[in-house]
């Protein structure tokens, strides 16, 4: 019930739109992985999904924003099927995935933001290191790069209120596997295949 | 007759004509063969599926009355500001005075329109608006494009906002001898304007060759206009029994309506093609975005609201 509330809010503020460019909607184990440039990046990735597709998906979340007070965490958890990542550094090298190792070890799917937090850019900056780990651990899962349009401009960083401007997500080819790979060379690619999507910038508002 | 008899009429010829449309669509999509054929065929049926949508939603509005018909107009003014809002780039520090536009003038103008206070409702945007978007923009302390963004916004506000707001409004315009039946205004508005978008389309594929303004809006024709806007105005004159023009009048408003909405079209084609976009949006199947099809109704809203203010209220 939550969800669809939440869902037909967002679509009707931002849009939301799919757009399946390189992989198709399956029922399969996934790693979607994001840009992020906003709090409604969650939100917006997760309207955008099908709903059977939804049903087996967990949006990884920031446990300092969306944890915080109990409406946040109780949309975060019944809404958004959410996993809370402590993202703080604070706790043991590795244990940080823990919850993420949890859920793909169920077969389920994951939404992961690699650049850790907001970025004011277009393109997403330099991804750390969980995605590579994650994906190595599974290697059965399949690596879909998706990038997020718009979303910073609807709410950008510091705004109380999002604005109704149309949002739309993305989905790549899933990304190759490439054996004994480094993790820089890894990340650099998962990278690059998020920029890669990105539609090209709108012209500035010249005089 | 009764203001209910004539609407149930109106309705009734729409829905005739439409399924004579969608007959038509269905036989030509038999017969042509032709690639490029099909395809105008098929964006022909999609069109005329979408109309039968739209007729569905204004034939609910006004069985559900004035309120509805009221919301109806703010959501549409809703989906053509976020459209337009959303294919014209923004910065950071556009974020409040676009706030203030969506979240309180937007409503607001609405609930003017609704609790009928004209007064306020002509001046709450050029007036109060424009005095206080500039403003929050300059108090987010960015100059950077400053004249460009402000106007952006405010012609943004006034297009999709201040200007669609008039199409309500009609209903309220006190007409001696026509009390109650303002809503049979919003529908000659709407009838026409439509009526001369489709014939225009018609004409110009039939028979388009001088194109208008083949640099902004390479579909419009001479003969298009000249078609559409004469059958247009037949449609006005025939309407006449619904409005509190005499025929020669009638057809004379529909002139008009048809004039404003081709400058309406012509200038939003203008925006779109410095965007280098085609349509404003997907939301209508075959027709675009909503502002596809309200950029005509934007720019001959406050047209005719004012002539028959002007002319036929007290």
């Amino acid at each position: 019930m939550i969800d669809l509330v939440l869902i037909g809010l967002t679509r009707f503020l931002v849009g939301a739109h799919c757009r399946w460019t390189g992989s198709a909607p399956e029922e399969r184990q996934r790693i979607y992985f994001a840009n992020h440039a906003s709090h409604l990046d969650t939100l917006l990735l997760w309207s955008a999904l099908p709903k059977h597709l939804r049903a087996i998906t967990h949006p990884a979340a920031a446990a300092d924003y969306w944890g915080q007070g109990a409406v946040k965490r109780y949309i975060a958890q019944k809404g958004l099927n959410a996993v809370l990542v402590d993202r703080s550094g604070s706790s043991a090298p590795g244990t940080a995935l823990e919850p993420l190792r949890q859920v793909l070890a169920e077969g389920h799917s994951l939404i992961l933001f690699p650049e850790g937090t907001r970025s004011a850019n277009r393109l997403p900056g330099p991804f750390k290191s969980g995605l590579y780990r994650l994906a190595k651990e599974f290697p059965d899962a399949e690596l879909i790069p998706v990038y997020l349009d718009n979303p910073a401009r609807a709410m950008p960083k510091g705004a109380l209120l999002p604005l109704p401007i149309i949002c739309s997500a993305h989905f790549g080819l899933a990304l190759a596997r490439v054996e004994n790979e480094e993790k820089e060379a890894f990340l650099l690619r998962a990278q690059a295949a998020v920029s890669a999507l990105a539609p090209p910038a709108p012209e500035a508002l010249t005089s | 007759m009764t203001l209910f008899q004539k609407s149930l009429i109106l309705f009734g010829i729409v829905v005739v004509i439409l399924a004579l449309a969608s007959a038509i669509g269905a036989w030509l999509s038999r017969r042509v063969t032709s690639e490029g054929g099909l395809a105008t065929v098929e964006n022909l049926n999609a069109r005329i599926k979408a109309w039968w949508g739209m007729i569905a939603i204004f034939a609910a509005c006004y069985a559900l009355g004035f309120t509805a018909t009221v919301l109806l107009f703010a959501l549409t003014s809703f989906y053509t500001l976020r459209e337009f809002i959303s294919l014209t780039p923004t910065q950071r520090a556009d974020h409040a005075p676009l706030v203030f536009a969506f979240y309180v003038l937007l409503p607001l103008q609405y609930w003017l329109v609704w609790s009928d206070w004209y007064g306020l409702f002509a001046i709450l945007i050029p007036v109060y608006g424009f005095l206080l978007l500039p403003s929050l923009s300059s108090l987010q302390g960015d100059p950077e494009n400053f004249l460009s963004r402000v106007s952006h916004i405010q012609w943004a506000v006034m297009l999709t906002v201040y200007r669609i707001s008039h199409a309500p409004a009609l209903i309220l315009l006190q007409i001696p001898g026509y009390e109650g039946q303002g809503f049979l205004l919003l529908f000659f508005l709407t009838a026409v304007v439509q009526f001369s978008d489709v014939m225009q389309y018609v004409f110009g594929k039939l028979m388009g060759k001088t194109k208008l303004a083949p640099v902004i809006s390479p579909s419009k024709t001479v003969e298009g206009l000249v078609g559409g806007g004469l059958s247009a105005m037949a449609l006005g004159a025939a309407l006449w029994s619904i409005t509190p023009f005499s025929p020669l009048a009638a057809a004379a408003m529909a002139g008009l309506i048809v004039i404003a909405g081709f400058l309406g079209g012509l200038s939003l084609s203008a925006v779109k093609r410095s965007m280098g976009a085609k349509d404003w949006g997907t939301m209508v199947e075959g027709h675009g975005g909503v502002l596809d099809r309200m950029d005509s109704v934007s720019f001959a809203a406050p047209l005719f609201f004012h002539l028959t203010r002007y002319f036929y209220t007290v």
